[in-house]
């Protein structure tokens, strides 16, 4: 089979669930595209979501976007492909999409061949791998050691694009793939009907957050199409435009270095890419290599339970309170110490954080500001203890204190805080953190991550 | 003097995975950029001083083909952790805004 002169690919949104146009994608649809997908997650959110086994966008709207896509994938017979699903990528994630779009096939009457492919790790084959020296250590974090991968909730490995390819020979056309590397899910088709590696690495960056490339930027489509060496981006809906800066903008998105991408398999260097403007919408993008890696490597994400916590909202408009915001934050916390230790908590079990907003909540101590007071003060008071009850019990006792502590010149005696909402304290639930960050060079792209079929 | 702010069409900030946070400065004008970028302002030691972090903490590169300057430099809490104030990493752009370039453009 030769490879075709070019080949377009349509991303519906950033993240499966954040929405985008009907029309958008009808749009995209009339230029007949080769594949539909989205991404369907991210670390960006924090380590709680893959910890929990929960998904960060809604049920509901995760089911409007899905529905959307394989009624379009189903009537023009293309495959649909969605990454990192249910928000995480691991296992309860990817059980509950592969559940919704069971669901939607039934209420659509749809039927099509389905492929979940697998990333939550073996963690006997992992702590052999540790054993073998076959892991390295991302972002200055510790060597992996078989205590971390024991203590963690869950790990998952980030995919290529092999077992996303190996999915559609089999004959899947709806894929579900658990953790994927963002551009894993566009890489894999486009590469596989004969396209070059760099533009279809390119391509997946592009494509991995929807009409993020685009401006106004929004969630929303996003056409993608390969010829030869280079690729063409444009946004399906009319109100939006790719121009070189909203596609040179995108293409610094959440990496630490803007010319050296490096994938599972290889680095994509982008030093010599051109931005050139081929309409007043559509962006021409060239001069990007694809360096094969010597040894294959998959990335693993892997968090471990921290704890459990609870919070309070309040702020105060007393200026003269305000003036002596620190002292009195330094008091309350040696009274919750006291406090809490009277009802048998001693302090070196839990920790409490205060972030006042209105001064340095946004940046804490990286804040430079140093202006004149403002008129009103916000906190949001966190307390982390070994179980949710003790949370609760100290965080009660901070509320009390915060609401109700003296200081110097007090005029407002029957309470310092305002709370906009009864109940006024919130269990947040088990605190989770990132604990595997880190590289793993697996014996060949396919054995992290097993492929099950079925038919829907 | 110009300040960033003004000259700059994009100032922002996001994660670069959870232990990293990567700040991006684009400009629309390739003359404005080559100007900026001559005036030698933004570079490592810049970063390092408004984010607190040691130089050898920062990771910065010129992007000439975006018009772009990159640093990522260590977050202060990993994301989600205890005490973050920031999980996205989205809001850590403004000690940016103010900083003063010495070029009079118009």
């Amino acid at each position: 089979m030769s490879a075709p002169l070019s080949y377009t690919m349509l991303s519906t949104s950033g993240i499966l669930g954040y929405g985008f146009a009907e029309e958008s994608l009808r749009a995209g649809m009339t230029r007949n595209p080769s594949i539909i997908g989205c991404d369907g997650g991210s670390t960006d959110p924090g380590p709680y979501y893959l910890g929990a086994g929960k998904a960060f966008c809604s049920r509901l709207s995760i089911k409007r976007d899905l529905r959307l896509m394989l009624q379009a994938a189903v009537a023009a017979g293309i495959p649909c492909i969605i990454g990192t699903s249910g928000g995480a990528g691991g296992e309860p994630h990817l059980q509950d999409t592969a559940a919704l779009v069971r669901e939607i096939a039934r209420e659509e009457k749809l039927s099509f061949r389905m492929a979940l492919i697998h990333a939550e790790v073996d963690r006997a084959l992992l702590t052999r791998r540790v054993g073998e020296g076959r892991t390295r250590a991302l972002a200055k974090q510790p060597a992996l050691d078989a205590g971390t991968i024991e203590r963690a909730t869950r790990i998952v490995g980030m995919m290529g694009p092999e077992p996303i390819a190996r999915a559609l020979d089999q004959g899947a056309q709806v894929i579900l793939a658990g953790r994927s590397s963002d551009p894993a899910q566009w890489a894999a088709p486009a590469m596989r009907a004969g396209m070059q590696p760099a533009p279809s690495w390119y391509a997946g960056k592009m494509l991995e957050c929807g009409a993020e490339p685009t401006t106004p930027k929004e969630p929303d489509c996003l056409l993608v199409t390969i010829e030869g060496d280079h690729l063409y981006c444009e946004p399906p809906n009319p109100i939006r435009r790719c121009t070189p800066l909203s596609v040179a903008n995108f293409s610094l998105h959440e990496n630490s270095s803007p010319i050296h991408h490096v994938e599972p398999g290889g680095l994509l260097d982008t030093s010599d890419v051109l931005f050139e403007a081929v309409t007043d919408r559509v962006v021409r993008v060239s001069g990007m290599r694809w360096t094969p890696a010597e040894t294959y490597t998959v990335k693993l994400e892997g968090v471990e339970l921290a704890g459990y916590r609870a919070i309070t909202i309040c702020a105060t408009r007393d200026p003269v309170l305000i003036a002596q915001v620190d002292a009195y934050l330094a008091t309350h916390k040696a009274k919750v110490q006291a406090k809490a230790a009277a009802f048998g908590v001693p302090a070196e079990t839990w920790r409490m954080a205060v972030r006042t907003i209105g001064r340095d909540a946004v940046m804490g101590e990286r804040e430079l500001f140093r202006g004149p007071a403002p008129h009103e003060l916000g906190f949001v008071v966190e307390v982390l203890a070994e179980t949710q009850d003790v949370a609760n019990a100290v965080l009660a006792m901070a509320r009390t204190s915060l609401l109700h502590a003296d200081f110097e010149g007090r005029l407002c005696k029957e309470g310092n805080m305002a709370f906009p909402f009864s109940p006024s304290d919130i269990e947040l639930g088990a605190l989770y953190r990132f604990s595997v960050f880190h590289t793993v060079a697996p014996d060949d792209p396919y054995e992290m991550f097993p492929i099950e079929h079925e038919k829907v | 003097m110009a300040l960033l702010r003004d000259i700059a069409q994009i100032i922002k900030s996001k994660n670069a995975g959870p232990f990293m946070l990567t700040i991006d400065v684009l400009f629309e004008d390739a003359s404005i950029y080559r100007q900026v970028k001559a005036t030698g302002v933004l570079n490592a030691a810049l970063f390092a001083r408004l984010y607190n972090v040691a130089e050898a903490d920062v990771l910065f590169t010129p992007y000439d083909t975006a018009l772009a300057f990159k640093a990522t430099l260590p977050r202060l809490v990993p994301a989600g952790d205890f005490g973050d104030t920031d999980v996205y990493g989205a809001q850590q752009h403004a000690p940016l805004l103010d900083v003063e370039v010495p070029l009079n453009l118009r």
